[in-house]
């Protein structure tokens, strides 16, 4: 068995106009962006893009926004992206609000088999709007459906061959979780290794979960400001 | 001592020895710096770790290592990485201790608003719905009042929510309330604070704790390293 793939571009074309992706990444921290530049140049439209945000302005999730092939974005939080602000706000894409929580366990529950949960995060509130409710242990619940991909894009930091991946540091999450839930999972990650190469104790995707891993190449992995410690 | 470190001061206060704590951003992001000696406290970031260490030294930034504020910060012995859907069990699962978080509204059943303004401010709840309705204790830290004078502590949030009766103890530069099923009892006052100016900024009726306290915040000499 070997998942591996030259790049990108060799399995960007299966992706179609109207596909539901699921991107990893937390800010610009874990992006897939060898997956991300390359459906940018094969240019499938009318896209629903399901991540925790839509990064920033030109880069990741941004950039896919930006060159206007996405539909519908379905992520927790908008900040910092004030292109896609304007789209939202001329209603030229449509856009989800999910609790981050949710957002990760409908995608967990999708990956499990687990059709909707209830919950009682958003009870009350814009996010539980239509949504059924029921009562457990005295406290309203609302239920909530699964989210599945047509495709994942993954980010990672090792791999093997069977598609086994470990992350690194805090750039690991959504990413696991949107492994495990679409059709079509296609990793990336900075370094390939043999089989072995990974301590089987320590592999955070199980390789079943995954169709197909390369090695990226030309990382930009930006950071964001933040406050510094005094020498 | 400006408002924000008060407020971060007196949260800190509450904080107990082993506790695992989430904060969000702004005033909560202060309160590690205060903790009282001995107390060891594990900071959770919701985009997956346990045990967020102090802001890096210029130049040491790691890409793969940011809090939930999206600013890089460092790990300490003992942290741990996990994915946000584990991450989202510890706190939908009841696993986190206390919450700290900012207020735009709360109401006098501890119904908090804080993540959206129609018209002006739509950027999305992130972790925020989750955290008040999973967290055991949610201590809310904000200004008493808003810019222009309004109350912030109001009969009923206005603004759109993000839990409903999820607050437990609202500290603010002019007081610590806390949320009960009563209503909300006024526990301390800030110095030279009478419980009348507080009510006087307040929209509910405070009732006032028998024991009625005075904040009492000892700035420290020592300097903490930044943290989160």
């Amino acid at each position: 068995m070997d998942k591996r793939v030259r790049n990108a571009e060799a399995v960007i074309g299966r992706i179609q106009d109207g596909a539901t992706i699921l991107a990893g990444g937390f800010g610009v921290c874990g992006v897939p962006e060898n997956l991300i530049n390359a459906l940018i140049r094969q240019g499938a439209k009318n896209l629903t893009i399901v991540s925790n945000n839509p990064g920033i302005d030109g880069f990741g999730i941004g950039a896919l926004i930006e060159n206007r092939q996405v539909r519908k974005m379905i992520a927790s939080y908008l900040g910092n992206n004030r292109f896609f602000e304007k789209l939202a706000l001329a209603g030229e894409i449509e856009m989800e609000l999910n609790p981050q929580g949710t957002l990760a366990e409908r995608m967990r529950a999708a990956g499990a088999g687990i059709p909707a949960f209830f919950t009682p995060t958003g009870y009350g509130t814009m996010a539980g709007e239509g949504r059924e409710v029921r009562e457990f242990g005295g406290r309203p619940h609302i239920l909530v459906p699964a989210l599945r991909g047509d495709f994942a894009f993954v980010k990672a930091w090792k791999g093997d061959r069977w598609g086994n991946l470990v992350y690194r540091k805090t750039a690991r999450n959504f990413n696991a979780v949107m492994a495990t839930a679409a059709d079509y999972v296609i990793a990336e990650v900075e370094q390939i290794v043999e089989l072995g190469g990974l301590d089987p104790d320590s592999v955070h995707t199980p390789g079943i979960f995954v169709d197909a891993i390369f090695e990226g190449t030309g990382y930009l992995k930006p950071t964001e400001p933040g406050p510094k410690r005094k020498r | 001592m400006d408002k924000r470190e008060f407020i971060a001061r007196r949260v800190a206060q509450e904080m107990r020895d082993g506790y695992y704590v989430n904060l969000g951003i702004g005033i909560p992001t202060l309160v590690p710096n205060y903790l009282p000696p001995g107390i060891e406290v594990i900071l959770q970031s919701e985009n997956g770790m346990l045990g967020v260490g102090p802001y890096p030294y210029e130049g040491e930034e790691d890409p793969d290592l940011i809090n939930a504020g999206k600013e890089p910060v460092t790990e300490i012995a003992g942290s741990c990485y996990f994915s946000s859907a584990e991450s989202f069990a510890m706190i939908r699962g009841g696993h986190i201790d206390a919450s700290v978080l900012g207020a735009l509204e709360v109401d006098e059943k501890g119904t908090l608003a804080n993540w959206a303004v129609p018209g002006k401010m739509l950027k999305g709840m992130g972790g925020a719905m989750d955290l008040v309705a999973g967290t055991k204790r949610l201590i809310i830290a904000m200004e008493h009042t808003a810019k222009d004078g309004a109350p912030k502590i109001v009969k009923k949030c206005t603004l759109p929510v993000t839990g409903i009766e999820v607050a437990d103890l609202i500290v603010t530069d002019l007081a610590v309330i806390e949320v009960t099923r009563r209503g909300l009892v006024l526990r301390e006052v800030a110095p030279g604070v009478t419980p009348q100016a507080v009510q006087k900024v307040t929209e509910p009726t405070l009732e006032i704790a028998p024991d009625l306290k005075t904040i009492s915040v000892v700035p420290e000499t020592v300097e903490r390293p930044l943290f989160r």
